[in-house]
């Protein structure tokens, strides 16, 4: 009972169209516009250097602690929002819902892709500060479009999963931004993975946001060789969520209607 | 003839609140409290879950047994008060919401306009909010691009396509929104209530529209208010009521038995008359004249005859009679009377024979009265079935602005070339 992909793929004017519309309307009739996608990134980098750089002195792994925090915070910015905006997608398009039919997968997998275009915008930033702070990218970096599958697919799966649950129990809705600060520590975006010791790295590597900032670091930073282990465990995991996540969300989908 | 709809059964479950229990002691409120989360989750999660019991108390039946079959090119109409399940049952035929039980079997590409402008985004301009629009209900951008000035022209917006939508006055953003999806071809259409927007000049246009689509062999299921516009475009009708189908039929005996009902029975056998002093009795009514299909139902502007036969058992001498005509709210719409009646025993008609019968489509009753000098009255009958005028409607489009009488009429503004001449006498026109 996996989604009906010939439908899915009939309506994809429309995934574009509400891509476009999220994308605009968000930066709409506000001053700094797109530029809205680098403070939130920036300022976080700030303050991470200051608290975790300069006062708690924690190991950036040779390089500038600025460029190591924001290297991470590309990506899990990325996550964090496409997750909270997923959650609440179906809520928030509730108007939609009980209007009109159509694949209801649209919803949840819209802030996926709009929220790509923040991540260019920050991808971009962090060439500027590369060259700012004069570190050279390795050959590795050319697998990041391979990670940015990985974390396309683990914020899809944890969004598909959590809207639904959203939609009956606005709970979800409420913690999720809260339990995205959380999460935060639990991917190595103010430390380090070799900070973990070695006998946890696997469990820890579960987390799929662990691959991927590390193979970002790994890439563009050179800070260590491409983290394979972690990577593979991490992908695991996504490619998990997100299938449970579509089977869990077509399993809902009928009565989104009447709940929401 | 092939199947577009065929619903079988259809029956749909909502759950609607119950009142929480209240208890009385500080250690009770106290317990409620603490156990507030516990009962959240399970009313929470009752909401999509239903047992198999379904007389639950706080349940309600929005649709019951609903089976009927659309064929193919169809245009039917569906009334019922509010509340009765006319959108629930459009929401499950459109997939929206998922029958508790039964089944609909949709054969051909559907779309759904239970409301205009789904999905509009203020920020956004007219132009891509019709694009928008109209993928979401279910048009390709190939589509879109093709009809895009058609679209536009129709809304009549060609100045402010490219201007946020939140700038357009609210006829100009429902112009819009209709006008797309006024230009949806599927080959099944379900429509709720959405073709009273706009002034008037928009609304002719969109009846127009709808009148193109229902003759161009679509199959279209239209709920609406407007019995007028029903009766333009629907050949027939479904009218629901507390979740099942009351009557499903041509529209003029639909409507005409809905509207029947909506204005109450009351003057059903007003008076009863005492068979003892029983000289005649009326039998009944038809039309004679233009042979109707239905000896109740009248489909032209022209003349009518219409007959009301009686059985006389007693000669009748110096005897009058009344005929009147009541409309579905019980209101009087006219009345005659003829005297000098002599009539002796066995059968006879009371045959009128009328130029027009100008009404406002809807059912109306005759009343027949029979009196003579000896014994005063001698019958008096709500006549049955009612009668039902189902000639096309010519008046205004909405309603409440149509008035009691329908008839052709014709209209065309000319140069007034006298109104100048000082010579006749001055009329003025008062505002």
């Amino acid at each position: 009972m996996l989604p009906d992909r010939k439908e899915l793929w009939r309506y994809r004017d429309l995934l574009f169209f509400l891509v476009w519309r999220d994308v605009k309307a968000r930066y709409a009739q506000s001053v700094l516009g797109v530029g809205w996608a680098i403070i939130q990134p920036l300022f976080s980098m700030i303050v991470f250097t200051v608290v975790f750089g300069s006062l708690a002195k924690i190991d950036s792994e040779g390089r500038p602690y600025a460029i190591f925090s924001y290297t991470a915070l590309v990506p899990w910015t990325y996550f964090s929002n496409a997750v909270s905006t997923s959650t609440g997608s179906l809520i928030t398009s509730s108007g939609m819902l009980s209007k009109v039919y159509f694949p209801r997968l649209i919803i949840p997998l819209t802030p996926l892709l709009s929220k790509l275009i923040d991540f260019g915008v920050g991808f971009s930033i962090l060439f500027v500060l590369m060259l700012w702070f004069q570190v050279t990218p390795t050959l590795n970096a050319l697998y990041i479009p391979l990670l940015l599958m990985v974390l396309m697919l683990a914020a899809g799966g944890m969004g598909m999963w959590l809207t639904s649950l959203a939609v009956q129990y606005r709970d979800v809705n409420y913690g999720i931004s809260f339990g995205m600060q959380l999460l935060m520590y639990a991917a190595p975006v103010v430390y380090p993975a070799s900070l973990v010791p070695d006998a946890y790295r696997s469990f820890y590597a579960l987390n799929p946001m662990v691959g991927v900032i590390e193979g970002f670091r790994a890439g563009l930073l050179g800070t260590t060789p491409m983290p394979w282990d972690l990577i593979a465990i991490g992908s695991c995991t996504a490619l998990l969520l997100f299938v449970t996540g579509a089977l869990f969300f077509r399993h809902k989908e009928a009565a989104f209607a009447d709940v929401v | 003839m092939s199947i577009a709809i065929d619903a079988r059964n259809i029956s749909k479950i909502y759950r609607i609140g119950r009142a929480e229990q209240k208890r009385d002691t500080l250690v009770g409120a106290c317990m409620n409290l603490a156990s507030i989360p516990i009962r959240n989750l399970r009313r929470l999660r009752s909401l999509s879950v239903f047992g198999g019991n379904q007389d639950e108390e706080d349940t309600i039946w929005a649709l019951k047994d609903v089976t009927f079959q659309v064929h193919t090119g169809d245009v039917i109409g569906i009334v019922g008060r509010n509340g009765s399940g006319k959108s629930t049952l459009l929401k499950v035929l459109s997939r929206i919401t998922p029958p508790t039980r039964g089944e609909a079997r949709i054969y051909g590409r559907m779309s759904s306009l239970l409301e205009v402008g789904t999905g509009f985004h203020p920020e956004l301009s007219g132009r891509e909010n019709l694009y928008l629009n109209g993928t979401i209900l279910g048009m390709t951008k190939a589509e879109i691009v093709k009809k895009f000035d058609e679209i536009v022209d129709f809304a009549g917006v060609e100045k402010f396509i490219d201007t946020p939508v939140k700038r357009y006055s609210s006829g100009m953003r429902v112009r819009l929104a209709f006008a797309v999806a006024a230009h949806l071809e599927p080959e099944i259409m379900v429509v709720d209530e959405v073709l009273a927007v706009g002034d008037l000049a928009f609304q002719r246009k969109c009846l127009g529209k709808m009148n193109e689509v229902g003759e161009s062999g679509r199959t279209v299921l239209l709920v609406s208010h407007q019995m007028s516009q029903l009766r333009r475009l629907c050949k027939r009708a479904i009218w629901i009521d507390g979740g099942a189908i009351q009557k499903f039929g041509p529209t003029a005996e639909v409507l005409g038995a809905y509207e029947k009902s909506m204005s109450g029975d009351e003057n059903q056998s007003l008076w009863t008359v005492r068979e003892s002093r029983r000289k005649a009795s009326f039998l009944g009514w038809d039309i004679a004249e233009p042979q109707p299909r239905q000896p109740n139902v009248v489909e032209t502007h022209g003349a009518v005859v219409v007959r009301f036969h009686l059985q006389v058992m007693q000669p009748i001498h110096d005897g009058h009679h009344d005929l009147f005509l009541y409309d579905a709210e019980g209101r009087l719409v006219w009345g005659t009377v003829a005297s000098d009646l002599e009539l002796e025993p066995g059968k006879h008609a009371f045959v009128y024979t009328l130029s027009s019968l100008p009404l406002r489509p809807g059912s109306y009753s005759w009343r027949v009265t029979l009196y003579d000098r000896a014994t005063g009255l001698i019958d008096r009958q709500n006549c049955v079935p009612e009668l039902l005028i189902a000639t096309e409607p010519l008046g205004h489009p909405r309603d409440e602005w149509a008035g009691f009488l329908n008839f052709p009429h014709t209209f065309r503004a000319v140069r007034d070339n006298h109104t100048a001449r000082a010579d006749r006498p001055a009329v003025s026109v008062t505002r």
